[in-house]
């Protein structure tokens, strides 16, 4: 009598049949589990990825509150003709500090991993006002109050703590003083002719690390973004948000050496 | 349980050995095709995972035998791109915007290549065929805010205009003649009252506007500064101000508000987003559009 027709005395027998399941639910989940515990080690560094400034981040917000994902991917997959119209596809990295990440796989409308810098500031607003004054044959809603709410940013710097509380202390805590002069961060990137030099350098520090030349500073999108220098507006920090997407790893800077690194 | 399963009688299959209230089950197995196919899907991952990147590990993972992985099948895909296109590429790429022009092969090549490009990259400011928005210069016609021959647009669309983070990007700067209270706002009226008679070739030669004009604006719109000829100046980005062509609007009124506080335009710089060659395409293609000087 072979060992699978006994199975009828594990199913009569409660205590049994618990432990079995118990030893199959376990097997499925150490699978799943175990190669996390190794994750650290397999997280690429890329020079030049950060973390999003508040004001990014406020507008990165913005960007999942009007459900922006649901038509908008943000990963550039690795063939050819995304490539050719997209640019470099995108690496792992370039998602680390996103929370929820955006990658998703309906394109309703054009992927936006690398939108930054595609387009002037001024476009953005126009076009997030009314999406079919500059692309005629778009069918995306227009999200004019954008430009009418000023931005909400009282709990900006909690807001950064729990991200950083979620990401293990390895989101803000690296980036010196980020969450205690939030505020003042988001108002200065935010200010037309404000002074940003602590700002810049603070998350170039940290993108750059040791080896920051002395003259090399991240991308950031500075001063009224969105025409209306007077109130910091959801615009503002939408248009920021956008601009620096994809912006953060300078691929021309990418030797060949460093390409054979990713290419395993 | 029974070691031999009983037949039942009136369908003459054998039953599962299992019983309820006299009601027994007829053993139905799956059909051995399907049961076949299960076998080898089951061989066919073990196959897989050998061969392809599978198992994780400690540090990394397993690649596989074959040493396949997506990035370097996209080396390969793109290699053989632009090995395709080698052999117009580095024609273009050796060759100046002018010299493809005189190429009628290149030429074409890099019209089409251009209209493609243009489509994903440019149209959403300059619109389809260059046609233009408000703020957003028309490419289809012959006036030129920084220069329409072919090494001008290359040079345009290469470092931008006004970028905040380019060195060698195209700039300029109007003065704010109203908010920096350079002017009245009578002197502002009075020079957008001429201006606007200028545009429509009723300009006036001498009066408060003409005055104006001719001391605080024709060092940039005027060919030659100190006149009130309005034919612009292409080096310093001073666009004409003799025909009707605006760029926020030709009424009195958006030229007054343009002298109180001037509004301007941003282009991204292109340099690393697209490759030198895609460039040039690109400006064989917007010269071609209506007016390339």
């Amino acid at each position: 009598m072979s060992l699978i027709k006994q199975h009828k005395f594990l199913e009569t027998n409660v205590f049994l049949l618990i432990l079995g399941i118990f030893i199959t639910v376990a097997v499925g989940g150490l699978v799943e589990i175990v190669p996390l515990f190794s994750i650290g080690s397999t997280i690429e560094n890329v020079r030049g990825v950060r973390p999003y400034t508040p004001l990014e981040l406020a507008g990165r917000d913005i960007y999942v509150r009007e459900g922006c994902y649901n038509c908008h991917s943000q990963m550039i997959r690795p063939f050819r003709d995304e490539i050719e119209r997209y640019g470099h596809y995108s690496l792992a990295a370039e998602s680390k500090f996103d929370h929820p990440f955006q990658w998703g796989s309906k394109r309703t409308g054009p992927d936006l991993a690398r939108v930054g810098g595609k387009y002037s500031n001024e476009w953005h607003v126009r076009h997030l006002i009314d999406p079919r004054s500059v692309v005629p044959e778009s069918i995306m809603p227009g999200y004019a109050h954008l430009a009418a709410r000023p931005l909400d940013y009282d709990t900006i710097a909690a807001h950064m703590k729990t991200l950083d509380v979620v990401g293990r202390g390895e989101m803000y805590t690296p980036v010196d003083g980020a969450i205690e002069n939030a505020v003042a961060d988001l108002e200065a990137q935010a200010t037309p002719d404000a002074d940003t030099s602590a700002l810049v350098a603070r998350y170039s520090d940290f993108a750059y690390g040791d080896d920051r030349a002395e003259d090399e500073a991240t991308t950031m999108a500075l001063g009224d973004l969105d025409g209306n220098p007077d109130v910091i507006t959801e615009m503002d920090a939408m248009v920021a948000y956008l601009q620096v997407l994809g912006t953060m790893v300078d691929f021309t800077a990418v030797d060949d050496t460093r390409k054979a690194e990713w290419i395993r | 349980m029974a070691d031999h399963p009983e037949r039942d009688e009136i369908t003459g299959r054998y039953t599962t050995g299992h019983e309820w209230d006299g009601i027994k089950e007829l053993n139905t197995p799956l059909p051995k095709w399907w049961v076949w196919v299960f076998y080898v899907c089951i061989a066919w991952s073990v196959v897989y995972s050998v061969v392809y990147p599978s198992w994780p590990a400690m540090a990394g993972f397993f690649g596989g035998v074959a040493g396949w992985n997506a990035r370097s099948d996209l080396a390969a895909d793109l290699d053989a791109a632009r090995e395709a296109r080698s052999e117009w590429l580095t024609q273009i790429a050796a060759k100046d915007v002018s010299e493809v022009l005189e190429d009628d092969t290149l030429r074409r090549y890099a019209m089409r290549g251009g209209e493609v490009l243009f489509k994903e990259n440019c149209a959403p400011c300059h619109q389809t065929g260059g046609a233009g928005a408000r703020g957003y210069p028309t490419l289809a016609d012959d006036e030129w805010l920084w220069g329409g021959t072919p090494d001008a647009i290359l040079t345009t669309i290469r470092y931008g205009i006004r970028d905040q983070d380019n060195d060698e990007t195209r700039f300029s700067e109007m003065t704010a003649f109203g908010e920096w209270e350079l002017l009245t706002p009578e002197q502002i009226e009075a020079v957008a009252s001429f201006v606007f008679a200028l545009s429509n070739g009723e300009a006036p030669e001498e009066g408060e506007g003409y005055d104006i004009f001719v001391q605080q604006c024709s060092a940039c719109h005027s060919a030659v500064p100190g006149t009130a000829d309005g034919e612009g100046n292409q080096m310093l980005g001073g666009p004409p101000l003799n025909n009707r062509i605006f760029l926020y609007g030709g009424t009195q009124e958006d030229i007054a508000s343009q002298v109180f506080k001037p509004t301007h335009g941003v282009m991204p710089p292109w340099e690393n987003r697209l490759s030198d060659e895609e460039i040039k395409q690109l400006a064989v293609y917007v010269h071609s559009l209506g007016g390339g000087e």
